[in-house]
């Protein structure tokens, strides 16, 4: 179990440098020189422009503005944005907003979606079952950005059942209309999951043996239909907490969260390639520790897998 | 949780952008007088640099330094100036400017302001090895060009000077009758002597004279917001007439709206694209919808082929014809844009909408047809004419109506060049590696005319993109400069127009308006010549 985790963490490694390099190529290749930008529209004062590009030694070759990167990461100093202010410090604002944003999405899309989920499969073909399946399509099939502004408009604005706008500081209340907008595309792939894994499980060797065997109808459902029906379901809900956290960009526009999504967003526009580059090799760095932890669960939900 | 709007009872509960804190503390420090004006929550964005009035040219942060400190001249809403820091600024030639501050001024901390603190600040902001963004407001004030040679002959301006505590003398390189009425502009703000013992931290939690001060040291919480509380040592024309000012930041104008609409922000100072063309029902007396200090146009480089001499006049003029701005402003921008009827705006003092040679503003497919075949009769045209903008800029609309309007009325092929960024069209323009024309606008810095032309259209001016050059145009500007009578000037701007007419280095487009809206607690909401609502006087019930 350790040399599996050990191993894993080494992998990680690669990742790292490949990811970070390869993001950074993609931001020094934008077009148009970010500090030329800073001027707007108005004159530009030759001294200054040199003086802080060199400040950012935008001056120098890529492979050397990497490496001036990487000697910063070592040294714990992820540089600072144009506005001077230190990357890191930007994160750490940023990251807690996202991960609570992630967390409320994730509890949403995982409760409803197993719950919903659950009973459509125990009744394949019925009219619950159907009904879930149509709305569940119906939710996949609309963009992410409709359902914002439709939600913020209604229950925000029109009826002031929540917050139309979060701001920064968020307490949990205020996510729930955010979480719910972000965690929609996924409710609605968990949900069709769980009825699918379950409505296969009911038919299964173990389960008719668990019924022959006298055990009451809902233990067997729970202990011996739902826990084996929810190895897919964990699997896509772990990889969605990255995914969750690098794609709430739109919803925390739309409900101006200043989480990771704005902060990416406002350092892509700016051309700020260390702070890209921080942000999205943390979400690269999340995404696999939550790759890990769903592996290392299988092993909690199925009693036949054994890590060596 | 919040209710639904109009409970007055939440009135000062409502509208914090999820700070529990925020109810806490202050209790409302009215301190007798005639009551308290409330606390006023607006929408900001994060300013893209720290707090130092040199280092700032944005809207942003722009708004924030005006909160901030006090200059030693202040616009009112209309655009006229009046002294608020200065007593008097005079000069005989145009050239040699006295100026005296008015005494027992002080900075938020208790320290008195003295004439070197202006001195100092502006120094600060010329030398180029500061790398201050709004350096160049320095150039016109002799030595300039020494400061910012790489590296500097001189640390400070020649042409500034310390008399005493209350007066300093300003030599300018050359006659400039409009200097005084710059002096209102952020870029020329005193600062405390302690400052430049650590800018960067200074920036951060800045003292400065105006209005307003930090709530406290920290206040400013990034890409969050910033708690701004009334300043009780300031005493000028701009007295903040409420107790605090929020600036709450919105990533999107979208959510901001959202947020007036929800009852969380008491003034919006604009309208998202989606919500123009709904806005004034939704918000009814509470709309804002005003000409501002915004001029647009697109900018046709003069060394396009076929654009040149008189070939390319009559193609210019062709185009401008073809243009129905009318049309287009109701279209695409339901009315918050004013066809140009010049190339200055009419918020600005000695604005005439009857400019000779304006003409060649309004529609008139005919006239377009012709001139572009008389054009075509010199040599004839089969290029594509493409117009360069920035797509993060909400700008594809008019374009695309532009281009479409060239392509029926002239014939030709006519199409929008998007650039993803306004930095890779910015560096395109100013490497003339465009090809092809481009959009350009004008915010002006300050309420004169003239700036709206001297940077744009003198021979090397800095903003001149299309590399215009007209030595008639350049004398009489000079002219405009070295007369100390304003209205004289302001003629001499008037005819400098009618050449622009005829040469159309930029074909003027539209105004942008000043569109905005408050909620139904704010009143005295007024915005300001420049766009800019007057947060200072905004009282909250």
């Amino acid at each position: 179990m350790g040399w599996y985790i050990g191993r894993r963490l080494l992998q990680m490694v690669p990742v790292f440098f490949g990811a970070t390099l390869l993001i950074y190529a993609l931001v020094f290749a934008l077009p148009g020189d970010p500090i030329r930008a800073l001027f707007g529209d108005k004159p530009v004062s030759p001294t200054a422009l040199a003086l802080l590009r060199a400040q950012y030694h935008l001056d120098k070759p890529f492979f050397v503005q990497y490496l001036y990167f990487l000697k910063g990461v070592f040294t714990l100093d992820f540089g600072t944005s144009f506005s001077g202010q230190p990357v890191i410090s930007q994160i750490t604002r940023a990251f807690p907003v996202t991960i609570k944003l992630a967390i409320v999405a994730l509890v949403i899309e995982a409760v409803f979606g197993i719950v919903f989920g659950f009973l459509a499969g125990l009744r394949r073909g019925g009219i619950f079952d159907s009904t879930v399946l149509f709305l569940s399509l119906v939710v996949i099939g609309i963009p992410v950005f409709v359902l914002g502004f439709v939600g913020q408009y209604f229950i925000g604005i029109k009826w002031g059942i929540a917050r139309a706008t979060v701001g920064g500081d968020p307490a949990w209340v205020d996510l729930i209309l955010p979480g719910a907008v972000l965690g929609a595309l996924s409710f609605a792939y968990v949900l069709r999951l769980t009825r699918n894994s379950v409505a296969e499980g009911l038919s299964a060797d173990h389960v008719r043996t668990a019924t022959a065997k006298g055990l009451s109808r809902p233990r067997v459902m729970t202990v011996h239909v739902l826990r084996n029906s929810l190895i897919p379901v964990i699997t896509f809900l772990g990889t969605d907490l990255g995914a969750l956290m690098g794609g709430a960009v739109v919803t925390e526009g739309i409900f101006n969260v200043p989480g990771v999504g704005n902060l990416l967003y406002q350092s892509v526009i700016r051309q700020e390639g260390p702070t890209v580059v921080s942000v999205v090799t943390i979400l690269v760095l999340v995404y696999l520790i939550a790759n890990l932890v769903v592996d290392l669960l299988y092993a909690v939900l199925d009693p036949r897998i054994r890590y060596v | 949780m919040k209710g639904a709007l109009g409970l007055a009872a939440l009135a000062t509960l409502a509208a914090c952008g999820g700070n529990d804190d925020d109810n806490g503390g202050s209790g409302n420090g009215g301190g007798g007088g005639g009551g308290t004006g409330g606390d006023v929550v607006v929408n900001g964005s994060e300013p893209q640099n720290k707090l130092i009035p040199t280092n700032t040219n944005e809207v942003g942060g722009g708004r924030l330094l005006d909160s901030l400190w006090a200059g030693l001249v202040y616009y009112k809403a209309d655009g006229t100036p009046e002294n608020d820091l200065a007593d008097s600024i005079t000069s005989t030639d145009a050239q040699n400017y006295t100026i005296k501050i008015k005494t027992g001024q002080k900075f938020s901390d208790g320290t008195a302001i003295t004439a070197k603190n202006f001195v100092d600040a502006w120094n600060y902001g010329a030398l180029g090895t500061n790398k201050q963004l709004s350096s160049y407001f320095f150039q016109p004030i002799e030595g300039f060009d020494a400061v910012q040679a790489d590296p500097p002959t001189a640390q400070t301006l020649s042409g500034l000077a310390v008399v005493d505590d209350t007066s300093f003398t300003v030599k300018l390189v050359q006659p400039q009758s409009d200097f005084p009425l710059r002096l209102g502009y952020s870029a020329f703000y005193p600062l405390p002597s302690n400052a430049f013992d650590d800018i960067d931290k200074y920036g951060e939690n800045p003292v400065g004279n105006g209005p307003y001060k930090l709530k406290e040291e920290g206040a400013w919480q990034h890409n969050v917001r910033i708690d701004f509380v009334k300043n009780d040592t300031y005493d000028g024309p701009r007295k903040a007439q409420n107790d605090s000012l929020a600036f709450v930041f919105y990533e999107t104008y979208d959510a901001a709206y959202a947020a007036l609409q929800s009852g969380d922000l008491d003034v919006l100072d604009n309208i998202p694209p989606s919500a123009l063309a709904t806005y004034q029902d939704e918000l009814g007396k509470r709309a804002v919808n005003q000409p501002s200090a915004v001029f647009q146009s697109f900018t046709i480089p003069q060394k396009l082929a076929h654009f040149e001499g008189d070939e390319g006049k009559l193609r210019r003029q062709a185009i401008s014809y073809a243009i129905d701005r009318a049309a287009i402003c109701k279209s695409v921008f339901s009315d918050t844009r004013t066809p140009a009827k010049d190339f200055t705006s009419p918020v600005i003092a000695g604005y005439s909408e009857t400019v000779p040679g304006n003409e060649v503003l309004t529609a008139d497919a005919a006239k377009a047809k012709q001139l572009w075949q008389q054009a075509d009769a010199i040599s004839p045209y089969s290029d594509t004419f493409t117009i360069g903008y920035n797509a993060d800029g909400g700008h594809q609309e008019w374009v695309d109506a532009v281009t479409a309007l060239l392509r029926q009325t002239l014939g030709i092929k006519a199409e929008g060049a998007p650039y993803p960024t306004f930095a890779a069209l910015r560096t395109d323009i100013t490497n003339r590696t465009i090809k092809g024309a481009f959009r350009s606008g004008w915010q002006a810095d300050y309420p004169g005319l003239f700036n709206f032309i001297g940077p744009l259209y003198a021979t090397g001016a800095d903003s001149n993109d299309g590399d215009y050059s007209n030595p008639q145009v350049d004398s009489m500007l000079k002219q405009a400069e070295g007369t100390t009578d304003q209205d004289a000037a302001n003629k001499i701007l008037q005819e400098v127009q009618t050449i622009l007419f005829t040469d159309l280095p930029a074909i003027p487009l539209w105004y942008s308006n000043a569109s905005g809206g408050y909620g139904e607690k704010a009143s005295n909401v007024e915005f300001g010549w420049n766009s800019v609502p007057l947060y200072y006087q905004v009282t909250k019930s």
